[in-house]
This record gives structure tokens, sequence and C-alpha cells, in this order.
């Protein structure tokens, strides 16, 4: 039995299966559409995440599959004092498999060590996202046709956004990839993954302040939200959090073919006038999310359609 | 003229630690609950070496069975072990760096699931030989705490 902690728990060519899988759903979702008949999601979440618990929910729901689960820790036993292995143990004989988003890091590596059924790490403090990943990547690779040779700029938080950390750690897998890391000096990505990634793997990258100075020159342009949750002073987030705007006259700068992403939810970084630019891949974003937690949920439950 | 001599009596069984980096026998004292067992415990700090200028040196006297020396790897994988039965040595052990090490350091992160559910074990894994770092096996922090390598 498999579960999803890390991005990284998938081989290059695992990763390509995934998303093979994921594409075929794209095409001919009639074919999946009882593939988990019978079969349960639970979904854990001890803090709130509209996008992602309602993701998961709709890729289960799309498999033909049923969904239980509670959508914060004052309505789970948690409330109560319940530690998260004793929560899985029970969970484990309700459901087939289970989604968890939990405020504490490591939270779901706790879980998977007591469960029966696979875990799907959903999220957890500023540690893993390893389907926000899968989504990101799936989304590069169904837009730009590859996943190797491009340079991709990521925008805006890049010390506390544990996206762009797990997105850097799974593209350097790939052959002629190179960053462009646009942040405030104090967004600046941790040295550490400059050194033991970046440098470590021979990945060519440079630091720029200003997003005007990085958009001609990009294939992909990743854009993150400041978040306000990560900040101990509100005064540091304030000064912040209006530092991108991408707006339709940043965006003439980029190239025709350079797309947008962005995890969401966003706030002002990027302008809705960018929205009905044909480069704007963040609602695309979202579908490819559905695709490939439902490759996911098939892959873990090791059900085959043919 | 009187020398400046202390002398520690011979072990049957256990071991003596030695080339323990000076001021560091206090430690190993601790990590290797040497506190909860009823055994001779013998501390020499800062005893002259001509290799390290000072030097601390344990002599443990207990079953030598009854001690994960792991640990000692992590503290310091210079220290010498030397294991004695009979009151003679019978072997040298060479220390490394272990690859997991269980309930001896604990995570700071106060983001860590360990910092809320009592229960769990304190797992650091061997994450980068080269540099010696440890980080904890659920949310990957870097132990960076004072038995950190500098």
């Amino acid at each position: 039995m498999r579960h999803l902690m890390s991005p990284m728990d998938f081989s290059v060519e695992e990763l390509d299966k995934l998303m093979d899988l994921a594409g075929d759903i794209e095409a001919d979702p009639a074919k999946y559409a009882h593939a988990c008949e019978g079969k349960k999601l639970a979904t854990l979440f001890y803090e709130p995440s509209t996008r992602t618990r309602l993701s998961h929910e709709a890729a289960m729901l799309n498999l033909g599959g049923n969904i239980m689960g509670f959508s914060s820790a004052d309505s789970s036993s948690a409330a109560k004092g319940e530690s998260v292995s004793d929560t899985i143990r029970t969970i484990s004989c309700y459901a087939d498999i289970c989604a968890m988003r939990h405020p504490k890091e490591g939270a779901p590596m706790v879980a998977c060590r007591h469960s029966s059924i696979p875990v799907i790490n959903a999220g957890d403090g500023g540690h893993q996202h390893p389907t926000q990943t899968l989504t990101d990547l799936l989304t590069i690779r169904s837009l730009k046709g590859h996943l190797g040779n491009m340079t991709i700029g990521l925008c805006g938080d890049l010390k506390f956004g544990r996206t762009v950390h797990s997105l850097i750690h799974a593209l350097v897998r790939y052959p002629g990839i190179s960053f462009v890391l646009i942040s405030p000096e104090e967004l600046r990505l941790p040295g550490y993954i400059r050194s033991d990634v970046l440098d470590k793997n021979n990945i060519p990258y440079e630091e720029v302040v200003r997003l005007e100075d990085a958009l001609p020159n990009l294939d992909l342009l990743y854009m993150t939200r400041v978040q306000k949750e990560r900040f101990f002073n509100e005064e540091d987030y304030v000064r912040m959090k209006d530092f991108y705007i991408l707006d339709m006259k940043k965006m003439a700068l980029a190239p025709k073919d350079m797309y947008v992403l962005h995890p969401l939810p966003r706030v002002n970084e990027i302008s809705v006038e960018v929205d009905s630019d044909p480069r704007a891949a963040y609602f695309k974003q979202v579908q490819y999310g559905v695709y490939i937690r439902m490759a996911l949920i098939l892959t873990l439950l090791e059900i085959e359609v043919k | 003229m009187v020398k400046n001599t202390l002398n520690v009596g011979r072990i049957e069984e256990g071991f003596v630690l030695d080339h323990i980096q000076a001021g560091r026998s206090m430690d190993i004292y601790k990590y290797l609950h040497l506190d909860k067992l009823d055994c001779c415990v013998a501390i020499i700090k800062n005893a002259k070496s001509s290799k390290m200028g000072k030097k601390d040196i344990m002599k443990i006297e207990c079953p030598i069975d009854f001690m994960d020396l792991d640990v000692l790897g992590f503290i310091d994988h210079n220290i010498t072990v030397n294991i004695i039965k009979d009151a003679q040595i019978v072997d040298k052990k060479t220390l490394h760096l272990p690859d997991e090490i269980r309930n001896v350091i604990h995570c700071r992160n106060p983001r860590c699931i360990t910092s809320i559910e009592q229960e769990l074990e304190h797992i650091f894994l061997l994450t980068d030989e080269e540099q010696q770092i440890y980080r904890c096996k659920y949310c990957e922090e870097k132990y960076t705490g004072h038995l950190a390598r500098k």
C-alpha cells in the first residue's frame, strides 16, 4: 500500500504514468465515471481549505465514489484531544482512502504509519502540499507539452511559499530547467534550497527584485500570494502584500506563449483584467487539479480501468 | 615533589570512552541515560592529550550489551570506544554517524506534530552525510541544537 506524503515519493517515470492517466481522464471522463463505485474517500481537514478539500471530493465523486469527513478541527474528535494516530485508526475502518490537511507539519506522516488505508497529504503546515505540486506539473506539461527545457519565473513569497519550494524540488529532476527567482529581499528563497537543491543539481538561476526585468525571458510565470498567516508582524505583511501586481501593462512585456500559473487563492497579485488573457492559466490549473487527484486516487487504490 | 596524577581503577566489564572532545562527557552521560543505570561511572574531564590538547575520558562499568552506542556516533564519531571484558580490552569499536536517531534529540520546530502529540517518538534521519545534517522525520526541520556540527 502506498501513501502520498511528498511529491518526491514518485519517481519521474511514475509521475509520467500518473500524468498520462490524468490526460486520459481528461480526454474521456465517462470511461472513469464508475471506477470507484462503492469506495469512500474521507477528507480529514483539521484546518479550513475550500479548494483542496473540494478538489479531492470532486475527484472522488467524478470517479463514482462517495465522500465523508470534516472540514475543521472543531468539528472532529481532535477538539476532544484525540491523537492523529487514533483518528486514522478509526477512519481506516470507515473509508478506503483519505486526504488529510493538518496545521502541524508531519501529521500526515504520523497518520500513514498507523493507517490501513492510503493517506494523501493534503497540506501540512508550511511543510508539504504534494497534490498542488502534482497539479502544477500536470498543468505545465499539458500547456507546454513537456516539463524540461524552460525558464520558469517564481514570483512573490519565495521564503514561506511551500508550493514554490515543492515545485523547485520536483522540477530540478527534468533536463534544461532554469529559474528566475523574483522576490523582495525579505522574501527570498531560503538559502538551504538554493544550496541544497539548485546549486547541488547545477540548476542555473538568477534572483531579481523587479518583475518587469524578468518577464521578457520567461517561458512560464508562477505567481504566489504573500500569506498573512506566515507573518508574525502585521506591519511586515502590509509592506509586502502589494509588492507585486501583475497587470496587462506588465503582461505586454512577456512572450506570447508565457503562461501564468498561481496556486490560488489570489488576493491582488494578479489583476482581474489578466484573467481574460489567453496566457492566464490559473483556472485551468484548478481543473487539472481535479484530473491529477482522480489519477492519484485510482493509483493509490490500485484500480485499473480498461 | 608530589606528582599531580589522578588514578581511576580498572573495570572488569564495560566501556572506556577515550578521545572525547573536552567538555562533552556530561552530554554523553545524559544521552546514554547513564543517570538511570545503577553502575559505576568515572568521568575524567580535561585530561591532557598529545593529539587533542585536552580531552575527556569516561569509564563505564556495565554489561557490554547493555548500551546503545549509536548515539555516540551522533555526538562525536571521533570518540574511541574500548570494550572491556575480564579487565582486558577485547574490542575497539569504530563509530559512524547513525542513519537514524530515536528519542535522543527533540524537534524544536513549534509547528511540528511532535510539539502537540507527546507520545510520538522523536526520530531524526541523516539526510546529508557529508555535511552531517539530521532532519526530523516528520517535519524535515534541520537539527540545530547544541549537538549539531557547526
